[in-house]
């Protein structure tokens, strides 16, 4: 499953994700992560059965966690299925089928967004 | 063996008629060969969905109490054709709206009135005797214009090239988002499906036909403009009813960093009177090659990688340089084939008869390039012949006394073939004195990576490098990577001395 982890780093910098993974034992995968002086962001992609665990683990670090159940949402009345986002997703989350209908992969998406933007008739969101 | 008009159009009347798209066509000429396919199949339909800059409408208000000479017209914000007489105006596709820039435009415009969303229109005169009002505001639906009639200058591409970007930057384009270091590659167009590669010597395209214009019933009026059928570019001029027109075939979109343009859903029907027509419409999308450009090059001309098929295009990647890169697609062949299908049926059921051109497109004109008779300025125009270049073993004291001897803040730095390696500025040596450290050399604290112009490049383009990489000189280097003058910003006032702009 998939966390959006936010902490801030104002009260020093204390090493969440490595605190947590030599707590809980539990191997983490960072999809993606913006860490600055004052705070950061990271998606991290957990175990299903660990999911609780490690979230509980970061809270009581000073994190906020919000589950991800969704990926990238495209809005079907806006999308002509043209295949602008195809080529520019770098987790290659959209394909077309044998019909030509864009399908979309919401498990890989890493919700980066560059797809947003390419997207010609603005048919693609970020859920939050 | 030979079929006339009449006698197609004498079947569709009849529901007799063997209606098949052109994706459809190739396999029913393989199967039962080419006099087979001429004797099976009456008309061949034809379709495409992609973005069409070249659009818009022409729409005519009526007459407003006491009435306008309008000269100035805007509707939703976006600015429209005010030099059309009193009361009617151009929309066009890609106007940007002048609050909402390129997130609306006319291609919004347009799509709203054909959505039944009312649309605000703002307009000004200098008033007339005859015309003494001098603005009107009103909000208007599309039952509301007397005339609403799409035109398009250009649509209907044969084909078009396919994009990629060589250079280290995103470049945000009318072929969409091109990632950096050839990361992806993005094309447009039907391939099998599209209208002029079914009929490309222009045999049964031309002005009068009917055709399919986003769910209405249209026309073709004659050649496109920057029709181009020489190099396999043929565009068409085509017109429709705006109040016929449907949502799904319409749509305006935003090429984020480019602007507005309209995706258009386009179809002819093509009717099959000889074998030249069933082979012209048997063209398979490996059959249509087109060019790979390199869209990193900011130039008319921009260089082809290589070639390459619509059917490696759909593929979904294509080799370019011995690596796979993906491939998107901008139109949609979802759509073009609803199109496709849309007018198969609308023949069948006798919606559509057939006719021949009224006046035949010239099939082999090349396009022109724009004649220029004034040359826009050049680097050579304004750049500063007088260069305080530097060598990569000398001291960085040294470096410090030229920029300071030469009131400049740039020092090329050159190695012992006088050859550019490098780029000094006030900072790095600022920095080089404030952090005194290992480094006593140009060479170690040099930029290694210089963006250099050329003598005939045109200022716009070295102008757009300063902007792009947020600098503040070029060095002006020959064919041997050698200096030969400095382009600054201040240079570029000369610009504005009245030399170039009148």
């Amino acid at each position: 499953m998939k966390l959006l982890v936010t902490f801030s780093r104002k009260k020093g910098s204390k090493p969440i994700i490595a605190q947590v993974v030599r707590d809980t034992g539990v191997l983490i995968n960072v999809e993606r992560a913006i860490i600055d002086s004052s705070e950061g962001e990271a998606l991290i992609d957990v175990p299903d059965d660990q999911c609780q665990l490690v979230r509980d683990t970061m809270i009581s670090l000073g994190a906020t966690v919000h589950l991800l159940e969704h990926g990238i949402s495209v809005n079907e009345s806006e999308c002509i299925d043209c295949g602008a986002c195809i080529s520019i997703c770098p987790r290659e989350v959209f394909s077309l089928d044998a019909d030509f209908k864009l399908k979309v992969a919401e498990e890989k998406c890493v919700l980066c967004g560059k797809c947003i933007e390419a997207c010609p008739q603005q048919a693609l969101m970020l859920p939050l | 063996m030979h079929k006339s008009i009449d006698q197609i159009n004498e079947r569709i009347r009849d529901g007799t008629a063997r209606v098949v798209t052109a994706e459809e066509m190739p396999a029913i000429v393989a199967e039962l060969g080419e006099f087979g396919a001429l004797k099976e199949v009456d008309v061949v339909t034809t379709g495409t969905f992609g973005a069409m800059c070249s659009s818009g409408a022409f729409l005519n208000f009526g007459h407003a109490e006491p009435p306008i000479r309008m000269e100035r017209i805007w509707l939703n914000n976006v600015e429209a054709y005010g030099g059309l007489a009193a009361v009617d105006t151009y929309i066009g596709a890609t106007q940007q709206s002048d609050t909402l820039e390129e997130q609306y435009g006319g291609a919004h415009v347009i799509e709203d009135l054909v959505a039944g969303k009312s649309v605000e229109l703002r307009a000004s005169s200098r008033g007339t005797d005859c015309y003494p009002r001098r603005t009107i505001t009103t909000d208007l639906l599309l039952e509301h214009f007397n005339q609403a009639i799409m035109c398009n200058p250009r649509n209907a591409y044969q084909r078009y090239n396919a994009a990629t970007n060589s250079t280290d930057r995103v470049l945000h384009t009318y072929m969409g988002v091109l990632l950096p270091n050839c990361g992806n590659v993005t094309y447009s167009g039907a391939g099998v499906l599209n209208p002029l590669s079914n009929d490309p010597k222009l045999r049964l395209i031309g002005s009068g036909v009917p055709i399919f214009l986003c769910g209405a019933l249209g026309m073709v009026v004659g050649e496109g403009t920057q029709h181009s059928p020489a190099g396999g570019f043929g565009t068409l001029m085509v017109t429709g009813d705006l109040k016929e027109m449907s949502q799904d075939y319409l749509r305006a979109a935003t090429m984020t960093g480019y602007g507005v343009t309209l995706y258009v859903g386009l179809g002819i029907p093509l009717p099959v009177l000889d074998l030249d027509v069933v082979r012209a419409t048997a063209v398979r999308d490996e059959d249509i090659p087109v060019d790979l450009l390199d869209y990193g090059v900011p130039s008319r001309s921009r260089p082809a990688i290589r070639k390459v098929s619509y059917a490696e295009l759909r593929s979904g990647a294509v080799e370019m340089n011995g690596e796979e890169v993906r491939t998107s697609s901008l139109s949609s062949f979802r759509k073009a084939r609803q199109v496709a299908g849309e007018l198969k049926h609308w023949v069948e059921t006798g919606k559509m008869q057939l006719t021949l051109p009224t006046r035949l497109i010239d099939s082999k004109k090349p396009v022109k390039p724009m004649h220029q008779s004034v040359k826009g300025p050049r680097v050579l125009d304004i750049m500063d012949r007088q260069v305080a270049s530097i060598g990569e073993d000398e001291e960085i004291t040294t470096a410090a006394k030229k920029l300071l001897k030469g009131e400049t803040n740039h020092l090329p730095v050159i190695n012992s073939d006088n050859i550019l390696v490098g780029i000094v500025t006030t900072f790095d040596i600022s920095k080089a004195v404030a952090n005194p450290g290992k480094a006593h050399l140009v060479k170690d604290i040099m930029k290694k990576k210089v963006i250099t112009t050329t003598p005939d490049e045109a200022v716009d383009i070295a102008v757009q490098k300063l902007e792009k990489y947020n600098i503040s000189a070029l060095p002006v280097v020959d064919g041997g990577h050698h200096v030969i003058a400095m382009l600054t910003a201040i240079n570029l006032g000369k610009l504005f001395g009245g030399r170039w702009l009148k």
